[in-house]
């Protein structure tokens, strides 16, 4: 199938093309959804290694006297806690309290911080922070700069000690380390987005190819499989992260997507801060929780709730869950009715299903 | 790869007719095309179908895909097999993870149908 010139595609695309994944258009990016089969490459995750390629999620920079002031005020978690090496998961809003994206955030230098945001929100985000920006400070688009792998999974250190001198036993959870991987300079992060863990690398493009391929080998005797977006997904579902455009978007805000904890209203002024004060105040009318399917069926993304009969929200995220071997998923309800435990039914081919809610996470690893 | 007695729809459909009895499933490509099956829901025993229209749905790991009959009758049997094992599908489409098997109203729609080579021919050009 030849690539549509419209899509964009990451320094790895002819690697993924050769192992003969299936590719998909994902936010206007080629990417491959599986190489072997999603539930394969889950399990991989879970129980050995998995790599990924992430070269599209976008890079954003900020530098400068006034650094961290700027990222304080575009963001929700509080930037001037970080520490040199520390990274944290974040929101950028709007005014109004919507997402424009979920975001990590990494201090390089006390004048550096360097964001991980998402592929398809990318030039938005960094317009945002451009238009925000009246600190002395410098906002850079470097999406291009930077190919991410993400190597996840039981045995991901193991596999990425054998190319590196970073004691990688040091770096501790949502910790980086600039550093080489294989002779190249590589920030290496204690990252991931699978509930596993595992490291997430920044490297340059142009070594995309040879890294993919050191790692794979690395990885081998431990039965390492390349994971595409399917498993991904899959996996960062089953930890209850969330995915833009399902779980968040511009018409949800942090409280309602039961991300209170990235938010530090106390921190000083923030852009979207005013909205969720009022929002705290008032009471919020409708929060994210988990569920379980009760009956035969699965409940996916999009598909209606009823709560005693009556229409009461939706299906953010939903399939089947390898792990625990359940259908499960994510839905919005009235915030009085998203705690564990209400029976609500899933509307499937115009089939009431039954399904009750949960606690969440549904999968946590063993630490 | 697709038997010769076989009948093939567009949508990805078999059917292997004997006398006015037809057993309906998925095709090899349809299930290299969805992926991991994880369920399967099935029209009741007894119930009427009219062909081109929707048997049920297969569901994989990422997506819901409707089967349409390819041909009309009434449902004489279904494969409760699968409602334990739909993982089958990705490895028998042809043979043991048949869908339904149909009591033909219209034994003459199956020459509406592709030949295997007209199948495959179809399932070429598409990729």
């Amino acid at each position: 199938m030849p690539v549509s010139p419209a899509l964009r595609v990451t320094p790895l695309n002819s690697v993924h093309r050769a192992l003969g994944a299936k590719m998909v258009d994902f936010g206007g990016w080629d990417m491959p959804v599986q190489y072997s089969g999603i539930l394969e490459e889950h399990s991989a995750v879970r129980n050995a290694v998995g790599v990924f390629d992430v070269s599209h999620m976008g890079e954003i920079e900020i530098r400068g006297p006034e650094a961290a002031k700027l990222a304080d005020i575009v963001t929700t978690n509080a930037v001037h806690k970080l520490k040199i090496g520390q990274a944290h998961y974040s929101g950028l809003l709007y005014e109004h309290g919507g997402f424009v994206d979920d975001i990590l955030v990494h201090k390089v230098a006390d004048h550096h911080y360097f964001l991980c945001v998402n592929a398809s929100n990318q030039d938005k985000d960094f317009e945002h922070i451009v238009a925000q920006n009246h600190c002395d400070a410098v906002v850079e688009n470097n999406g291009a700069r930077y190919a991410q792998i993400a190597i996840q999974g039981p045995k991901a250190r193991p596999t990425l000690q054998k190319l590196t001198a970073v004691d990688l036993s040091g770096i501790k959870y949502y910790w980086f380390t600039d550093g080489e991987v294989a002779g190249t300079p590589a920030r290496i992060a204690h990252t991931g987005y699978t509930g596993e863990d595992g490291f997430e690398i920044y490297v340059p493009p142009a070594e995309a190819e040879r890294m993919w391929k050191l790692v794979m080998d690395a990885g081998t005797e431990f039965g390492i499989k390349p994971c595409g977006l399917g498993a991904r997904n899959t996996l960062r579902l089953e930890a209850k992260m969330a995915l833009y455009g399902h779980e968040i978007d511009a018409s949800i805000s942090p409280l309602e997507a039961d991300l209170g904890w990235i938010v530090k209203l106390d921190k000083g002024e923030f852009v979207g801060r005013d909205a969720l004060l009022k929002q705290k105040e008032r009471g919020i009318r409708r929060k994210l929780v988990g569920f379980e399917m009760s009956a035969r069926g699965i409940g996916r993304d999009g598909y209606e709730v009823f709560l005693n009969g009556a229409p009461a929200g939706w299906v953010t995220s939903g399939g089947p869950s390898p792990t625990l071997n359940k259908n499960i998923g994510l839905c919005y309800l009235p915030a009085e009715k998203s705690v564990p435990g209400t029976n609500i039914q899933i509307m499937i081919r115009n089939q009431p299903v039954d399904a009750v809610t949960v606690e969440t996470p549904f999968y946590k690893r063993a630490k | 790869m697709y038997p010769e007695n076989f009948r093939y729809t567009k949508e990805h459909e078999w059917v292997l007719a004997d006398g006015d009895s037809g057993t309906v499933g998925i095709t090899d490509h349809a299930q290299q095309e969805l992926g991991d099956i994880v369920y399967v829901d099935l029209p009741k025993v007894g119930s009427r179908i009219d062909a081109g229209k929707s048997l049920g749905s297969v569901e994989s790991v990422k997506a819901v895909s409707d089967i349409y009959s390819p041909v009309s009758g009434e449902i004489t049997e279904i494969n409760e097999s699968l409602a334990d094992a739909p993982e089958k599908l990705n490895s028998d489409p042809h043979g043991g993870a048949w869908l339904v098997k149909i009591r033909l109203s219209n034994p003459g729609e199956i020459q509406n149908l592709m030949s295997a080579a007209d199948y495959q021919t179809y399932v070429g050009a598409e990729k």
